[in-house]
């Protein structure tokens, strides 16, 4: 029985490390300069790339960010400092009710309250799909690692004559900031690659950015279109854009992992 | 003076920094609940035309007007169903994997690995799935299934690569990590005393393993499994991806099949008028089901970490 948990981890590990092989592989053998500088060229024509995706990728992520960290942030520090036990526990249970609500449904959300009602697709309600479902991820974060901060930090601050709000924004967030940059960046990656609320509130747009009431293009949904095409070219910047998409997350979690670490011992 | 009035500032801020905190954690709840009210209201025209008939029906047509959302519920139970037959021994084992019996050093590493796979866009997996999932389904695995098993209704048919069985496995794939990352935190918070006091006892390992530890995180690892479950009903990008989009209600595994995530993701942004009202009322039906999956999950994580509480 007990060989048979070990190949349970085992199945689990290989399938990750054929599938991560097989796109950072597949995917770079696609990568070149033009597939970061080009815009879109026609099916069936060489060369072309998603330059414009990936600025409208981070535009995305940075807008749905700047809706996110504050609202998240601040709800983390409600959960961890302020809240009465009933408070805390109703707060606490929508969030993680929140963070499970399927993300496409959150795009649905955002169609009927801010595409309907300006009768077009736009960057602003993108941002605001992927800030709806990065919230969660911040709030809950900011709360563990505040938690972490002890007691007596704060009443050594309190006993230095210092007010409550002080205290908790000079000596408890500091104390608590690596947690809470993780929980940021866990949030970032999280939205970088979502594409189902992107489908009908981004919409996509191969020339450029132009301006947040507009569709905007973004890397997963274009991977997402060039995957379904026909054409051998397109599906050959799919996996170059998986590849861009991949090494991002990477990225980010080794460095989670990086920072977390400190802690953890 | 001056030290008066920054005091009195210092003071507001006591009043007014912790109203902040209170209004962000209020926007989300108000969230939460807006949800389920706008898409009920934009689902309204639909479900005042259609009811309870919405339910039961078998046909997508836009031209003759007729929704029905069964094949698609069908198609989102169903994939989910099977992701779940197969994740949970595979999750389940790489949890007890994790806590109980690797060495230390390689719990950092295999963690850490499972954990990117939690990572991985959706549509990235999907993308894998198919180039790769796809033909290795139906060439080795559906043609095998189909000449040996072809007399049970699940293996029926022509294999198409495309269909419930490759939505089953990519779901399948993306759920683990989640089942596993959460099991080991609930394994891990069993008290070493069972453990010991098992051992003590004379058990061997696998005895201590299944006879104390496992029954006592029981409520646990079913909250990780629903939630995810919960995950897998919801998932939309690899699903829509290699299921094949084909509305139908049928027990062959190897048919191409619907969720009612790809349903909206390859429909809605084509729809309009009363369409559109029946795509959103797929929307509301999809966030009840996830809803009450994830309500209970977290329910019994919580009355775990309650009666850990109790007896520590």
């Amino acid at each position: 029985m007990l060989g048979l948990n070990s190949l349970g981890a085992g199945i689990a590990i290989v399938v990750v490390c054929l599938m991560l092989g097989y796109i950072i592989a597949h995917g770079l053998s696609f990568i070149n300069l033009d597939f970061i500088t080009g815009s879109a060229v026609p099916a069936g024509q060489a060369g072309g790339g998603m330059h414009n995706e990936i600025i409208g990728t981070l535009i995305l992520v940075g807008l749905g960010s700047i809706i996110a960290m504050p609202i998240g942030l601040m709800t983390g520090i409600f959960l961890s400092e302020f809240g009465t036990p009933f408070t805390v526990s109703v707060v606490r249970f929508a969030t993680d009710i929140l963070a499970g609500v399927p993300s496409i449904v959150v795009g649905v959300f955002a169609y009927a309250i801010i595409v309907k009602p300006m009768h077009t697709y736009s960057a602003f309600s993108a941002g605001a799909a992927l800030a709806i479902i990065m919230i969660p991820v911040v709030a809950r974060t900011t709360e563990e690692s505040m938690r972490l901060v002890p007691g007596a930090m704060r009443e050594a601050a309190l006993a230095l004559g210092i007010t409550r709000w002080r205290a908790v924004i000079s000596v408890v967030v500091p104390g608590a900031l690596a947690g809470i940059v993780t929980g940021i960046m866990l949030g970032v990656a999280r939205i970088s690659g979502e594409t189902a609320p992107l489908l009908f509130t981004a919409l996509g747009n191969s020339f450029g950015y132009s301006g947040l009431g507009n569709p905007i293009g973004a890397l997963p949904l274009q991977i997402y279109r060039y995957a379904l095409s026909p054409y051998k070219n397109w599906q050959q910047q799919a996996w170059a854009g998986a590849f861009v998409l991949v090494v991002i997350v990477l990225i980010v979690s080794i460095a989670v992992r990086w920072l977390s670490r400190k802690r953890r011992v | 003076m001056i030290k008066s009035k920054t005091r009195v500032l210092f003071r507001l801020g006591d009043r007014i920094f912790p109203k902040i905190t209170l209004i962000c954690s209020l926007i989300v709840v108000a969230v939460l609940v807006n949800i389920l009210i706008i898409l009920f209201i934009q689902a309204w025209p639909a479900i005042k035309v259609s009811g309870f008939s919405f339910l039961a029906g078998k046909n997508w047509d836009p031209v003759k007007n007729a929704y029905g959302a069964l094949p698609a519920v069908y198609g989102t139970l169903l994939s989910s169903f099977l992701a779940l037959v197969i994740a949970i021994p595979v999750s389940l084992g790489s949890a007890i994997f994790l806590t109980e019996i690797a060495p230390s050093w390689l719990r950092s590493v295999a963690s850490f690995i499972i954990e990117i796979l939690a990572a991985i866009p959706s549509v990235i997996v999907g993308l894998w799935g198919l180039f790769v999932l796809v033909p290795v389904v139906r060439n080795p695995i559906e043609s095998w299934l189909g000449t040996h098993l072809g007399s049970l209704p699940f293996f029926q048919g022509p294999p198409f690569g495309f269909g419930f069985m490759a939505a089953a496995i990519i779901l399948a794939i993306m759920i683990i990590p989640i089942i596993t990352s959460l099991g080991r935190d609930v394994l891990k918070s069993v008290p070493s005393a069972q453990r010991e006091g098992m051992l003590a006892l004379g058990s061997t390992r696998w005895e201590m393993i299944s006879r104390a530890v496992l029954p006592y995180g029981r409520s646990g690892l079913i909250g990780a499994i629903m939630l995810g479950l919960g995950r897998a009903l919801g998932e939309t990008m690899a699903v829509t991806m290699v299921i094949g989009n084909g509305y139908r209600v049928t027990a062959s595994l190897f048919s191409p099949g619907t969720t009612v995530a790809s349903k909206l993701a390859s429909d809605f942004s084509e729809s309009s008028g009363i369409s559109l009202n029946s795509l959103i009322e797929l929307g509301l039906i999809l966030f009840v089901i996830t809803l009450s999956v994830n309500v209970i999950a977290r329910l019994l994580i919580w009355r775990l970490t309650s009666v850990k509480g109790k007896t520590d």
